[in-house]
């Protein structure tokens, strides 16, 4: 354990022919990503706090929530609850307001009257106390969500022009389009989870996309290092061997990744569901680094990226 | 590559000392001597606290400044004894209008306009219009300047405000054009905060228009105001402001002595008592009304002259309201009023749990990827498992030198950063394998690997900054900081990688000589 490695984790001068199986590889990430759009359109995902407004109050009660209990406090302070639930220990309970209406007078002040009032509710039970009280306004939502969405696609464009800077149009055009796939599917497992989309979940994405190019990056590095050294080899071939050398540090560089965030899905209380997106998005991301990007980048380079190594660059 | 002078040696390794140096005051409660003494702060989800985001109400602002423009029209044309019909305000245009008495007095209305006096140079436009009427535009410049002032100015109301309160190291910033970020430590529940900023306080004394008793239109430069006591009920009073709060130099909760209820006692400044005297000596018989944020708290009638600058507001008060409503007539009026667009408040409880399962999961994650290290590359994992460990040092000794605030995404960030981090050195450890896989010699093999591996390190980690960059820029709070601390784990990353474990890799090399690498 301190001189020599124990395990391997690939065995050495793996020939594994990725290429043939890449239409299966593409038509199974397609239909994947096809199911997910599906899926977004319909139910659609579950906006969070963040990007719906309104308010949410986490309390934990003195014992086991009596939820009878919970709504008739807050009927007494007038409060209509859109939803009274548990989570995680049975003591704990969410309760979840819709803000008022963005077009309704006064409804920042409102949407804050109404926090006031729950809190109110929340104690007058026994023993319970707030622990955490939201309350976002139907304009900030609206623009918390454009800011999200902006920052999605710029950072999407800005690979775009890296990559494209770095290597040659093929490869950054095939990292994006793997890019928009692994994202879409990892709309599609939030809508199948109902983990809430909120701008935590924004970060795990853009954390997922950053961390799928990187995979992406070390894979074409590869590419492109053997197309200037084997200078004859079809292109098929050639990113096979390329995926092959990188194989192992591909899946050690995922198990890292993996193993960090795994304590954190655990025990992380209020980010285990950002934990559990990134560890989809981990497990995506480095299949898709291996089946989609380099079968995307053959089919769009079979004739010029060839042609173009030959001068070695 | 593979030759390491002493110079860069020890930079390396004092680089490491330093962030060991820098990471000690976080372990301590007390400044201690000889250690320079700058603390990561908790964020506000780790220990507990509020996060308010104020908006100005622009529009008020704008609103305000065209019923002073009306009033400013009314005197200097009164003043040149020229009349004047139908003064109109304007708030999404921003202009005041009116229709002269008579077409013959146009110009000289115009020129007494003309020389009203500007706030700021080129505040507003007069113009004559088509139909005889005249103009008076405010430039959205001047606006917009006047805006901004608005906001500088609140937060200083508001940092007041808040000081008042005895709030534990608040933080007011500004966000944007016109908003406001209000973070309040340890205070969990921010009703009362709320209620304090969410009040203007802008008080000012009138005169009561008694003759305009009980009509429904009380006439040109009188409006009807609610009472505080009842909103049903309304006072018709003058626009003029004859006294303003602003001339306010101390308020307090006393309770009356004649009355044993609560009473808020205030007093002027020189300008505002002589103001206050000349109005009250004048007026004496006639009723006047203290109007906190248009509504009349009390209207009593001047018996006589009040003097000596001080005055006292009755009105149903109790211990609470006499002292909040002391502390912001203290504080000053806001310059437009200020409505909390989101709230976030952490209980106490939370934050601590927080806390635990960020540590927790950050030892366990940590604990995880060194014994995968050390299980696959052997010595080299170890050398890459000593980077690690200098790579959570220095992100640590980052955050605090620059003294940044630490959030639960915070925690994740670095526990991200940990698992990206070892990376370079299975990418550096991978090449050297194959190097040797190829028949190299141990030398060839580590030195082409290091070269090989570096071009890669560096495209992967450009990639993952862009992203990065990206998510602080457009990203707001909690995910900024997320952003923050993987962008600085990704500088310290390739310091740690490429020149630390690097460096312990070629000493060992150095100081063995081995023939077979440890790969």
């Amino acid at each position: 354990m301190f001189s020599r490695p124990l395990l391997r984790f690939v065995p050495k001068g793996t020939r594994i022919n990725f290429m043939r199986g890449r239409f299966v590889g593409l038509a199974t990430s397609a239909v994947l990503s096809i199911a997910s759009v599906i899926l977004f359109l319909h139910p659609g995902l579950t906006l969070g706090l963040d990007f719906r407004g309104g308010i949410v109050v986490e309390t934990r009660t003195h014992g086991p929530a009596d939820f009878a209990q919970i709504r008739a406090a807050l009927a007494a302070q007038h409060v209509d609850a859109a939803g009274v639930q548990s989570f995680g220990a049975p003591d704990d309970v969410l309760i979840r307001l819709d803000a008022p209406p963005a077009d309704a007078p006064d409804h920042e002040a409102r949407t804050q009257a109404l926090v006031d009032s729950v809190r109110h509710a929340v104690a007058s039970l026994p023993g319970a106390q707030v622990l955490r009280a939201d309350a976002v306004g139907a304009s900030v939502s609206a623009e918390l969500f454009r800011n999200g969405m902006l920052a999605l696609g710029v950072s999407l464009l800005m690979i775009l022009a890296y990559i494209w800077f770095r290597f040659e149009w093929e490869f950054a055009v095939s990292a994006v389009v793997t890019l928009v796939l692994d994202l879409t599917k990892t709309i599609g497992f939030l809508v199948l989870t109902h983990f809430e989309f909120d701008l935590v979940m924004v970060a795990a994405i853009l954390t997922i996309l950053g961390y799928s190019t990187n995979d992406k990056v070390v894979v074409y590095d590869r590419v492109r290092e053997n197309l200037r050294k084997y200078r004859t080899m079809p292109l098929a071939e050639l990113i096979d061997l390329s995926i092959n050398e990188t194989l192992s540090r591909t899946l050690g560089t995922s198990s890292t990744v993996f193993l960090a965030a795994l304590p954190l899905a655990l025990f992380g209380a209020s980010l285990s569901g950002f934990a559990w997106v990134m560890l989809f998005g981990i497990v995506v991301g480095t299949s898709s680094s291996i089946f989609i990007a380099a079968p995307l980048l053959l089919l769009l380079g079979e004739k010029r990226l060839r042609r173009d190594a030959r001068p070695a660059r | 590559m593979m030759y390491y002078s002493r110079l860069k040696m020890a930079s390396v390794i004092a680089v490491c000392l330093l962030g060991v140096l820098l990471c000690l005051p976080n372990t301590l409660r007390q400044p201690a001597p000889g250690v320079p003494w700058r603390q990561i702060h908790l964020g506000l989800d780790l220990r507990g606290g509020s996060y308010l985001l104020m908006q100005v109400d622009m529009n008020s602002i704008t609103a305000d400044r065209l019923q002073t423009l009306a009033d400013g029209t009314r005197q200097a044309l009164l003043d040149k004894g020229l009349g004047y019909r139908n003064i109109t305000t304007d708030a999404k245009a921003g202009t005041v209008s009116f229709t002269p008495r008579d077409p013959s007095e146009r110009d000289a209305d115009l020129k007494a306009l003309r020389a009203m006096p500007m706030v700021v140079p080129g505040e507003f436009a007069v113009d004559g219009r088509a139909d005889g009427g005249i103009v008076i535009t405010l430039s959205p410049d001047a606006m917009r300047r006047r805006a901004a002032e608005a906001v500088t100015q609140s937060i200083e109301i508001v940092r007041r405000r808040i000081d008042a309160t005895g709030a534990v190291d608040p933080q007011i910033t500004r966000q944007g054009d016109d908003r406001i970020i209000v973070e309040l430590p340890g205070v969990s529940d921010p009703e009362h905060v709320k209620k304090l900023l969410g009040t203007t306080a802008k008080m000012t004394f009138h005169m009561v228009q008694d003759s305009a008793v009980g009509s429904a239109a009380p006439g040109p430069g009188v409006s009807l105001l609610p009472l505080a006591s009842d909103p049903n009920q309304t006072l018709p009073v003058v626009d003029h402001v004859d006294v303003d709060g602003s001339d306010l130099t101390n308020a307090g909760a006393a309770i009356d002595q004649q009355t044993g209820e609560w009473a808020v006692n205030f007093s002027f400044d020189s300008a505002g008592a002589r103001a206050f005297a000349e109005t009250t000596r004048a007026n004496i018989g006639r009723r006047f009304a203290i109007v906190l944020d248009n509504k009349v708290v009390q209207a009593p009638v001047i018996r006589s002259a009040i003097t000596g600058g001080n005055g006292q507001i009755t009105g149903g008060f109790d211990a609470q309201s006499a002292t909040d409503l002391a502390l912001l007539l203290r504080a000053g009026a806001l310059p437009a009023p200020l409505s909390v667009i989101e709230q976030r408040s952490i209980g106490p409880s939370l934050g601590a749990d927080s806390i635990r399962a960020g540590m927790i999961s950050l030892a366990v994650g940590f604990m995880l990827v060194i014994l995968f290290m050390a299980l696959f590359y052997g010595r080299f994992g170890w050398y890459a498992n000593t980077a690690l460990l200098a790579n959570l040092v220095l992100m640590v000794a980052i955050l605090s030198l620059f003294q940044a605030t630490l959030t639960l995404p915070g925690m994740a960030g670095m526990l991200l950063t940990l698992g990206m981090a070892v990376d370079a050195n299975i990418l550096i450890n991978e090449r050297i394998r194959e190097e040797v896989a190829r028949g190299r010699t141990a030398l060839a093999a580590m030195q082409a690997g290091f070269e090989r591996a570096t071009s890669t390190i560096l495209d992967s980690n450009a990639t993952a900054l862009l992203a990065h960059i990206m998510l602080f820029v457009f990203g707001s709070g909690p995910v900024q900081n997320f952003a923050l601390t993987i962008m600085i784990g990704i500088v310290t990353t390739l310091f740690t990688t490429l020149l630390l474990s690097r460096m312990l890799m070629v000493r060992w090399y150095a100081r063995t000589r081995p023939s077979i690498l440890p790969v």
